[in-house]
């Protein structure tokens, strides 16, 4: 089953001829529409104009978040606001969002790719998909809602939260595909289980599955207990959304997009590519992008290329699933989360010190996040009520900034380990 | 008529207590009263001892946190209804006792509570009012 057979399963060669005529336009494009990239090229003396191979991207600077940040809003979009149609941020707190736009080519090309993603998975018009990532400035939900229309698909765009509802409307709809985070569909599969609802009675037989990292074992739990074909598929909202890769129906890596996105496998210490097959960061440019191209984007997640072809016959390279990160972002029940905002958070509460540790478990397979935070002579009462609104304030300031509920545990002064440079402030206890 | 209170920081986790009351006890410091106030992950212990400086300053620097705040020490009479009878001035002049424990010895025939009002001013004047007897700083300290 393929949504686009003619690109999919494209001879390497013309893949890579394809990918080469649309890097040169991309590059010529954002030198000549945006100031970031044009001063960077000029700074390093590049010509937009002068690639002859795919391996020239080596030469051009890497875009980072930062980079994002500094331009917010609008700052590296390629085209004027009047072509966009339709506007996203990545989740994280208000005061470092990155905002990404879409032309309404755009939003074609990215309900085509999500279309091939679950077409790839096995999802056809007859389905009927329950969309349980969040709607809204997430790409998630909406970057797999415009694909399964595109798709022809029966889309029911129920959004994240209120889980019997969800386990109710998948019974009473007779929903055969699920979209969500690995974790919250094994969060429904216990519930179902409360309910006394057996899986086995429901219709459901796939799920695509994204937005967190998640393990073999976890795919087969879910085969098991939710009687479904789980499927992995990887996109990033500073790149486009849903939609950059995905898992086919051998369930054994996902197929890059490659006609629209170039992916490079670097060393995250060196920044050089690593030898194919080796663990390394995925640095991703755009080939078609128009309202919000990127060159060289470290998207700080670690997977190895898969270079050997695929049985289902798709020519795409494939990526492992995500196997870490190269900084030290947190993926809390599908929110990143970066340990500095929790100090920012921290600072922002008068009398609270920046010492904290952060302590992720996993529990009846929801995410937990615990922050250890110091006591001190200015944030302690021998007044239990006072003790107690202090930490409640601490509690909603950072599930507010954070966008997700946290326990603060207040620990002795001076208890918890002081770092210098690059800290090592979290203990993440949950086996994926 | 305040008494002066400690009160330290308390992780849950064995053994804090016991180094407290080191530390107190190798400054010669007299623990007059105390209490606990416990939740499923940290407490409060509050003391009135004979010295509150130098408790203070060794609490301190074993690394605890500390902090003071003024209590009452109230006589009360150590018959049936006695500590009732405190509690309802306290009422009926619309206070709040935000917290309240005993204190060991006795003063005469009569016993003594320690507490904390949401408004202390208040609290002093309509006790005063009452009849009621407060004890000083010194006098706890020599009791």
């Amino acid at each position: 089953m393929y949504w686009q057979r003619d690109f999919e399963c494209m001879p390497r060669a013309e893949i890579e001829a394809l990918q080469l005529a649309r890097l040169q336009k991309t590059l010529q494009r954002v030198a000549a529409h945006v100031p970031f990239y044009r001063n960077a090229f000029a700074a390093l003396k590049l010509d937009a104009g002068a690639v002859k191979t795919l391996d020239d991207i080596q030469r051009f600077p890497f875009t980072l978040k930062q980079d994002l940040r500094d331009n917010y809003p609008y700052g590296l979009f390629a085209v004027p606001l009047r072509e966009v149609v339709r506007v996203h941020s990545s989740s994280g707190t208000t005061g470092i969002a990155t905002v990404v736009g879409y032309t309404r080519n755009d939003i074609v090309t990215w309900s085509d790719l999500v279309a091939r993603i679950l077409c790839g998975a096995g999802v056809t018009p007859d389905d009927v998909v329950q969309i349980a990532f969040g709607y809204g400035l997430f790409t998630g939900g909406f970057g797999l809602h415009y694909g399964c229309e595109r798709l022809g698909a029966s889309v029911i765009p129920i959004s994240a939260g209120n889980t019997r509802r969800q386990i109710q409307i998948m019974q009473d709809f007779k929903t055969t595909a699920l979209v969500c985070t690995p974790s919250y569909a094994l969060k429904l599969a216990d519930v179902m289980m409360d309910m006394g609802i057996n899986p086995n009675g429901l219709s459901l037989r796939v799920g695509l599955f994204g937005a967190e990292p998640w393990s073999e074992a976890m795919r087969q739990e879910l085969n098991a207990r939710l009687g479904i074909r789980a499927t992995d598929n990887y996109g990033l909202s500073e790149v486009m959304g849903p939609g950059v890769a995905g898992e086919c129906e051998e369930c054994n890596g996902q197929h890059i997009n490659e006609d629209h996105f170039l992916v490079e496998i670097l060393d995250p210490e060196t920044l050089q590519p690593v030898a194919p097959g080796e663990i390394g960061e995925i640095v991703i440019t755009t080939l078609t992008k128009e309202a919000f191209p990127v060159i060289r984007y470290r998207s700080r997640d670690l997977a190895r290329l898969l270079p050997e072809p695929c049985a289902c016959g798709r020519t795409f390279k494939r990526i492992t699933r995500l196997l870490g990160r190269s900084d030290d972002m947190l993926i809390i029940k599908g929110v990143n989360v970066f340990p500095t905002q929790i100090e920012s958070s921290l600072f922002a509460i008068e009398g609270t010190e920046p010492h904290y540790r952060l302590i992720v478990d996993r529990e009846n397979n929801e995410d937990k996040l615990t922050v250890m935070v110091e006591v001190n002579e200015s944030i302690f009462s021998d007044s239990m009520k006072t003790q107690k609104t202090l930490i409640d304030a601490i509690r909603q300031g950072l599930a507010s900034d954070l966008g997700v509920g946290v326990t603060v545990k207040l620990v002795e002064e001076k208890t918890l380990e002081r770092f210098e440079g690059k800290a090592s402030r979290v203990i993440d206890n949950r086996k994926f | 008529m305040r008494v002066e209170q400690l009160a330290v920081f308390l992780e849950n986790k064995s053994g804090r207590l016991a180094e407290i009351t080191q530390v107190i006890a190798e400054k010669n410091v007299n623990i007059r009263a105390m209490s606990v106030a416990d939740t499923a992950d940290y407490g409060i212990l509050r003391l009135i001892v004979d010295q509150t400086e130098t408790a203070r300053a060794a609490l301190k620097e074993n690394g605890f946190t500390v902090s003071t705040a003024d209590v009452l020490a109230v006589e009360t009479p150590d018959r049936v209804g006695g500590l009732a009878r405190i509690l309802k001035i306290i009422e009926e002049a619309g206070l709040n006792v935000e917290y309240m424990y005993a204190f060991v010895n006795k003063s005469g025939n009569n016993a003594v509570m320690i507490f904390r009002f949401d408004q202390m001013d208040a609290a002093i004047a309509a006790l005063r009012e009452a009849g009621c007897r407060l004890l000083s700083g010194d006098e706890i300290r020599q009791m």
